[in-house]
């Protein structure tokens, strides 16, 4: 058995590939196969990637050499506390799109389920790569093959989405190529491409403009794959024109893996050192209010829905990028290192994907893409309207929600830097949550419909979403409120912290 | 020496209102069963709250912590004597509106009353939980409860004037939130916990003066549902809310928690030490001097009844901010009996204004003539609550003022007391002409009948059982009586274990 | 002049490639026509490319091809690691140009044009 869970990390990338394969195979033959085939790999994966993350909590890392190559020869495949955690995030969030887009795929691109399903489960592919592996280039490749899934998969709906999944390509393209720049910057100087062969070998080098110049180009070009202000222009149109289990799963899980792809490359290559040398993490910081409050204000001057919450994540990813900015700063426990940004990474996926869901729910049933349109829907589709308000209420950040609870961590974390400015931002930044949010909320609930006169309870005209739809949507509401309890009562906590100790961020008392 | 008592008390008396809300939200379909879920509740929480009362009047605490959020940051409940006046007002109160809810909300026909009674409950969770939390973090929690819980009842008629109500009461209290947010983090950084404790937790030991002054504004603005002014006006706007709501929410639980906050800020967070020492009991006391007066000034000017008694409301709670200013213990004794006091007599004076709008659809005074001749046992009611208001015996409302004035002569600040004789009496300039209007006015021929012409009659029975038990009750608590005892009792405990005489 | 040999005539491969690279990012920014930002966007990779083959260049090596006879005189080899991320990289940027050409084809099929503003400008009438 000890043996068998070696081989889980590449396991969840090759049966996602084989998987992709058989699909378009299965499909050409019998074209109600592909759903099933897709949810049936994506629950398996799941269910190694919880078992990866048990044994690397109770065992330790898992290493796998690809072909039985030793690093610094081969490519080297490493699962540690905080890839395993990524993983785990990244295959649940898959499989709820997975359950949602039955339904969803069949009404809105009949003639193109085969395609689709194929396509998801490369994208799954590209996920999982990028968070298991342990070489750069690695992470390279299958950072751009997550991207060509997704530009595929954006633009899938036709006319306008085209454009939109182009301007992403264009731009997605010019991030890759800055990220492989740098990775050519560093190999230049020390001649390897693992990561943990480049910790080694990169110390004494810290001095070096090569070694330096590559860690900015990191930063760029994995700042226009996370959506981070100013390089987020490509979100809003991308996110209103897709499918929206694709939307879901790009604000939920593909930002968020590029996040990841950061914070491995600036505390596994680049140690706390080399970042404790020049001020960038505290650029860093600025850079990430700036985009907090910018992605709020932005967002409340929207009316299609999608763009809203699209405006919102990059205020979103503001937050994360905050909480990685001062986590070399912030070292009590139990908001120390790391701790604020991955917790987040979970519990924006958790709110994001409930949120994008929803609105999805409302095209599916209605074709209501604006936010006016949306009048007395909480009396037509109350589940789906209730899981809105739930996840609505969290990215507010009402207690005792996923969203009060990052709020909660990150602004202690920023009072133990010192940096108070980040408090008053993120107070404020709730209360423009709130106006955008809120809007929506009433509009669904409070304002009639044209013609009825005195609100009486019309019992009758209630249509809700099937129920394929209906419990992914619920299940990631109430865990918005289950987690965030959980995150209270510091159950969880003790994962992050071993992130924590692996980086040498956290001061052991 | 205090003892501490394990007890599963508090978590059984919160549970009773957060059970009901789902019961309710199951039982929407069956009118009788959801109403029974809210009595049976409301009964049950009180209960299971005056059952503690014994334990408390002992000199015990009654403690219960289920986990740790940060170090020193426990979530969990600290029932001490303060917090069960509070919490006895609200559980009982409960019962009441819930009991005159029913005959409001049939009367009218109302919709969405699943929505309203779900929500009711929710809030209810919320004020008892701040009345019960044993340190700031659990009270942030169900303060934000509270706030969110109450937005569907206040903007409960849909109406376009119902929602801007609404945006407003949300504006003002979310913003409220960030503050009290702000306020209670920096707290912790400061002193390394956030417990209510007798002494308070800060000195100027652990800061600098500046940064406890602009903490306790931080704090000050974070109780914004204390409706001082300049940050009163989102309660007039609320009043289009259903009566009921009006009358527990905005009456008793939502403003109360507000005054409650600032009491538990200023003896169990700053100390009276350090309030002394820091001279903020003056600027505190002159602020609520000022909403008094002025509140008074414009409760004279308004002609829709509702409004007139939410500015009324304004006046009366900054009594209990006075009260707490004065840092003097029969100022505090006086502030903790007003908050049950002023409870049961404001929410007479809604009950009835409620009873008026359902049988006759009037909301204005002038429209009100010689309405006391049709609805005998509302308007005497009513005149109990605001004779309570001005501070008149036989009522509970000369008790608090009574102490109220006696607090102001022990902390040797007169002229307080001449604010509060001012405020009592612009109180009766603007309670006198209804009353009179009332009974006295002649009606013209129509006023006394509806459009359809039919007579005005007294209001359901499920509305006038509960508007008289209150009003009786606030004459009880003039005179001696187990009940009044208790809250007196209550009361001194708190002020004695704060130090006081 | 010598400053201007060793810094420019010396290190010509890295210039090229930063010539490259500006050229194709002018014209992905620049240009109306999307075929054109392609075309920007491939001598940009390019330009990448070039820079990393040259990063292996080692003076008077020979194909790395292993030769007993070759490696017991002693000859010296070329890096073959950056032709291989290179040849990975090529596909890459082959798949990407793949993607958007498909992109191109449909939306000149949905919009009649392949000019960036009038798509744009019937994407709004068209909705």
């Amino acid at each position: 058995m000890q043996t068998a869970i070696q081989h889980f990390p590449v396991l969840i990338v090759a049966i996602s590939l084989v998987s992709a394969i058989s699909i378009l195979v299965a499909g050409w033959t019998n074209k109600k196969t592909p759903p099933f085939i897709s949810i049936t790999t994506v629950l398996a994966q799941f269910v190694a990637s919880i078992l990866i993350l048990n044994h690397v909590l109770t065992k330790g890392p898992i290493h796998y050499w690809l072909g039985g190559w030793k690093p610094p020869w081969g490519i080297e495949y490493v699962v540690d506390v905080l890839n395993a955690y990524v993983l785990v995030i990244l295959l649940f969030l898959g499989l709820t799109c997975a359950v949602y887009s039955k339904r969803s795929i069949e009404h809105e691109l009949p003639q193109k389920t085969v395609s689709f399903y194929a396509l998801y489960q490369l994208l799954i592919t590209g996920l999982c790569g990028v968070t298991v592996t342990g070489d750069i280039f690695n992470m390279y490749v299958f950072i751009e093959i997550m991207s060509l899934s997704a530009y595929a998969l954006i633009g899938s709906r036709g006319k306008i989405a085209l454009k939109a999944s182009f301007t992403y390509l264009v731009l997605g393209s010019i991030g890759a190529c800055f990220f492989l720049l740098g990775i050519g910057f560093l190999y230049s100087v020390t001649g390897s491409l693992n990561m943990h062969d480049l910790s080694i070998l990169l110390p004494p080098l810290y001095g070096n403009k090569m070694v330096r110049a590559a860690f900015v180009l990191f930063i760029v070009g994995l700042s226009v794959k996370m959506a981070f202000f100013p390089l987020h222009t490509w979100l809003p149109d991308a996110h209103a024109f897709a499918p929206s289990e694709i939307s879901a799963m790009l604000s939920g899980i593909i930002i968020e893996v590029c996040t990841y792809a950061f914070i491995r490359l600036a505390f596994s290559v680049f140690s706390v050192n080399f970042l404790t040398l020049l001020p960038i993490f505290d650029i860093l910081c600025w850079v990430a209010g700036i985009a907090i409050i910018m992605g709020s204000l932005l967002a409340m001057t929207q009316f299609n829905l999608k763009r809203m919450l699209a405006y919102s994540s990059v205020a979103n990813m503001g937050y994360i990028m905050l909480a990685v900015g001062l986590s070399t700063s912030a070292k009590n426990f139990p908001w120390c290192g790391l701790t604020p940004a991955l917790m987040h990474m979970l519990n924006h996926a958790l709110m994001k994907g409930c949120l994008f869901l929803v609105a999805g729910a409302f095209i599916y049933k209605a074709d209501l893409w604006n936010i006016a349109e949306l009048r007395g829907l909480g009396r037509r589709m109350p589940y789906t309207c209730a899981a809105f308000v739930i996840a609505a209420i969290s990215m507010i950040g009402v207690p005792p929600s996923v969203g009060f609870v990052s709020k909660l961590y990150i602004i202690f974390a920023s009072l133990e830097a010192k940096k108070f400015a980040f408090v008053a931002i993120l107070l404020v930044s709730s209360l423009l949550n709130l106006v955008y949010f809120w809007r929506v909320i009433e509009t669904m609930y409070m304002k009639r419909e044209e013609g009825e006169e005195h609100a009486h309870a019309s019992m009758n005209s209630r249509d809700e979403i099937p129920l394929s739809m209906l419990i992914p949507v619920l299940g990631l509401a109430s865990l918005c409120m289950v987690m965030g309890v959980l995150w209270l009562a510091g159950i969880t906590i003790p994962i992050l912290n071993k992130v924590n100790a692996m980086f040498g961020l956290m001061v052991v008392r | 020496m205090i003892e501490i008592e394990e007890s599963l008390r508090p978590w059984l008396a919160i549970a009773c209102p957060a059970l009901a809300a789902i019961f309710i939200l199951f039982s929407s379909k069956l009118p009788n069963l959801r109403e029974g879920w809210t009595l049976l509740a409301s009964i049950v929480q009180f209960w299971m709250i005056y059952s503690m009362v014994p334990v408390i009047l002992k000199g015990t605490t009654i403690e219960s912590y289920l986990f740790t959020v940060f170090p020193g940051i426990q979530f969990g409940f600290k029932v001490d004597a303060f917090g069960l006046i509070f919490a006895i007002t609200s559980s009982f109160l409960w019962i009441l509106v819930s009991i005159y809810s029913i005959g409001y909300m049939r009367a009218l026909r109302e919709h969405a009353q699943t929505r309203y009674y779900c929500c009711f409950a929710l809030a209810i969770f919320g004020a008892v939980g701040i009345a019960l939390s044993g340190n700031l973090v659990t009270m942030f929690i169900f303060y934000e409860i509270l706030t969110v819980s109450t937005y569907p009842l206040v903007a409960h008629e849909q109406t376009p004037e119902a929602l801007f109500a609404g945006r407003k009461y949300l504006a003002y209290l979310f913003t409220a939130g960030c503050f009290l947010l702000g306020a209670v983090v920096l707290t912790y950084s400061l002193a390394g916990t956030t417990d209510f404790d007798k002494g308070g937790i800060l000195s100027v030991a652990i800061a600098p003066r500046s940064v406890l002054m602009v903490l306790f504004v931080f704090f000050l603005l974070g109780f914004m549902k204390a409706a001082y002014m300049p940050f009163h006006s989102w309660l007039p706007t609320a009043m289009v809310a259903p009566t009921p709501v009006s009358a527990l929410l905005h009456a008793v639980a939502v403003v109360k928690a507000g005054v409650f906050g600032i009491v538990r800020m200023v003896c169990y967070i700053y100390g009276i030490d350090l309030m002394h020492e820091l001279g903020l009991g003056i600027m505190l006391a002159s602020l609520a001097a000022f909403t008094m007066i002025v509140a008074s000034l414009f409760a004279i000017a308004q002609d829709n009844l509702k409004r007139r008694l939410a500015y009324s409301t304004i006046s009366q709670l900054s009594y209990i901010i006075l009260g707490v200013a004065l840092l003097s213990p029969m100022g505090i004794t006086g502030a903790m009996i007003h908050i049950p006091f002023h409870g049961f007599m404001k929410i007479t004076l809604f009950l009835c204004a409620g009873s008026i709008l359902v049988t006759s659809g009037k909301e204005n005074i002038s429209e009100m003539g010689g309405i006391g001749r049709a609805m005998p046992i509302t308007m005497m009611a009513f005149t109990v609550g605001a004779l309570g208001m001005c501070g008149a015996p036989p009522t509970g409302g000369f008790i608090s003022k009574w102490f109220l004035g006696l607090g102001t002569l022990q902390a040797g600040n007169l002229i307080f007391l001449a604010v509060i004789l001012i405020s009592s009496l612009l109180d009766i300039v603007y309670f006198f002409p209804i009353i009179y209007t009332a009974f006295f006015a002649k009606s013209g021929g129509t006023t006394l009948r509806l459009n359809k012409g039919r007579k005005i009659k007294e209001a359901p029975l499920f509305m006038v059982v509960p508007l008289s038990i209150t009003a009786l009750l606030s004459i009880v608590f003039s005179f001696p009586n187990p009940f009044t005892d208790t809250i007196l009792n209550l009361a001194r405990m708190a002020v004695s274990i704060l130090g006081g005489g | 002049m010598e400053w201007f040999i060793e810094e420019v005539f010396a290190k010509y491969n890295y210039w090229i490639s930063i010539i490259l690279m500006l050229i194709g990012f002018y014209a992905m920014i620049a240009k109306d026509n999307l075929i054109k930002k392609i075309i920007g966007l491939n001598i940009f990779q390019t330009a990448i490319f070039l820079f990393f083959i040259s990063l292996g260049v080692v003076k008077g090596g020979t194909a790395p091809i292993v030769d007993e006879e070759m490696v017991s005189k002693g000859y010296v080899y070329v890096n073959p690691l950056p032709h291989v991320l290179i040849l990975t990289a090529i596909v890459v940027a082959v798949s990407t140009t793949a993607v958007a050409l498909s992109l191109i084809i449909r939306m000149y099929e949905e919009y009649g044009t392949i000019q960036e503003e009038e798509i744009i400008e019937k994407s709004r009438v068209k909705g």
